[in-house]
């Protein structure tokens, strides 16, 4: 059995564990994959959020990816952060910025087990405040600049990669170098509110071609291993390359429903809840969607293609939500079998999202660009 | 967050030393072996084999890696991949020489 065998017949507890801590946020991004805004009355209480971080020390959950919505924004919010860190779960949050003042800044390079991701989502405030909303640049800056003078070490800065920022890799690269930052990139996928833009936003064919060269010569610039689909470009991207959804990976969104990934809020893709009996445990482990996900896939359409062990046939949920089968290609499948499929699609009725928090206003681009 | 470099220069590793699991990583049983966590570096090792893992765990008990080899059966062509397994486990401070 090779490493990647292991990973698809499932772990243990996850590896990568995102937990989800609210839908309220004071941004309205147009990509923004949980479709947050505002705040869900059952979302999980101190207590219950206690009990999870409880129950994944036990597990052996070495450290969780904390997002929302804008987790800060919970009034608990630094509580369970240091229940974490206190259970031997390490946390990396990720965050728009707008409450990492210099004081948060200062209690925060105390903490050896707290890493921080700050989102932009441009290497300047036309481009970022496009995605993100007006001031959200100048915002993400002003807490890099407290972390970096309360000598919190090296941050993360988390870009997700749209046609409008590609061009911009080595404007990132110089950004995160000036704050010390390491700098992770990941790839845009029509889940959320993505699933409106993502035909004006994701990277054109050569933009992604771009971007793995790129990405090859830069071993250290992270990804989440999001751009496994590029590996069938040729030389494999470092990483994991196959989709981890319930094997490795799953997501506990704010009201307690287990997904198998963060890109995947939608009913046909939940698990369970962690106020189940039995708890995140049961249903990480005993779910018959996580079960089925264990089992080994079919290539599918992809079964003749000479790429498909290089590329697996790429991301679920893009797939999911471009209205492609899931064992079809990726949507943006880099020999382009991706493309037929969702223009197929198109006039067809694609999945609905799952909930959307979304705020009443209708999310509108800044002005055309 | 600490940085994970060091300017010490880097100590070969030597199977007639003794070694012992950093206190500051944590091992998850798997139906493969072990995963491997280490909190300050926050790197992730998986050990796929779970002879590896009781030899790991038992290092503690030994004078040297050697001798932690013999009492786990781990001899002829397997043991210099098993050296060589503990030897990247020490270069990324998942075992510390004592």
């Amino acid at each position: 059995m090779s490493l990647t065998d292991d990973m698809k017949a499932g772990l243990q507890a996850p590896i990568c564990l995102t937990w989800e801590l609210t839908y309220a946020c004071n941004l309205q991004c147009v990509h923004c994959l949980s479709s947050s805004g505002r705040r869900d009355p059952r979302e999980l209480t101190t207590t219950e959020a206690e009990a999870v971080i409880d129950e994944i020390q036990r597990m052996q959950v070495f450290y969780v990816n904390i997002g929302g919505g804008e987790p800060t924004i919970r009034p608990d919010f630094w509580h369970l952060i240091d229940y974490c860190v206190d259970h031997d779960v390490g946390v990396k949050f990720s965050t728009n910025g707008s409450r990492i003042d210099p004081r948060v800044a200062r209690e925060l390079a105390r903490s050896d087990y707290v890493d921080i991701q700050i989102s932009i989502d441009g290497a300047d405030a036309a481009t970022n405040d496009h995605v993100r909303g007006e001031g959200s640049f100048a915002t993400a800056l002003t807490a890099m600049d407290h972390l970096a003078d309360a000598d919190f070490g090296e941050f993360k800065i988390s870009v997700v990669m749209t046609r409008h920022n590609i061009g911009q890799l080595d404007q990132f690269a110089d950004l995160a170098h000036r704050y010390g930052a390491q700098l992770r990139l990941t790839r845009f996928r029509p889940s959320g509110r993505g699933a409106a833009t993502w035909h004006e936003l994701h990277p054109s064919d050569q933009q992604q071609r771009d971007l793995y060269h790129w990405l090859l010569d830069r071993p250290d610039v992270l990804t989440g291993d999001s751009f496994f689909h590029l590996s069938a470009l040729g030389e494999a991207l470092p990483g994991l390359n196959l989709c981890g959804a319930g094997r490795v990976v799953c997501l506990v969104d704010p009201v307690g429903d287990v997904y198998a990934c963060p890109f995947v809020l939608h009913d046909d893709f939940k698990a369970g809840n962690v106020r189940d009996e039995g708890g995140f445990e049961r249903v990480w482990r005993n779910s018959e969607l996580f079960a089925g996900l264990r089992e080994p896939q079919s290539a599918g359409a992809c079964a003749s293609c000479g790429e498909f062990d290089a590329c697996q046939g790429g991301c679920m949920a893009a797939k999911f939500f471009t209205g492609i089968p899931l064992d079809g290609p990726d949507p943006e499948c880099v020999n382009g079998y991706g493309e037929e499929l969702v223009a197929a699609a198109a006039g067809a009725t694609r999945p609905l999202v799952g909930a959307d928090h979304s705020r009443p206003s209708p999310v509108k681009f800044l002005g055309r660009r | 967050m600490g940085c994970v470099g060091s300017t010490e220069p880097s100590m070969k590793f030597d199977i007639d030393r003794a070694y012992r699991l950093n206190d500051r990583v944590a091992l998850r049983p798997e139906p493969f072996g072990a995963l491997a966590y280490h909190y300050g570096n926050r790197r992730l090792n998986f050990l796929r084999a779970h002879d590896l893992v009781t030899v790991i765990e038992s290092l503690a008990e030994h004078e040297t890696v050697r001798s932690a080899f013999d009492a786990a059966g781990i001899a002829g062509p397997r043991r210099p991949a098993f050296e060589k397994a503990l030897a990247s486990l020490a270069e990324s401070d998942f075992l510390v020489a004592t």
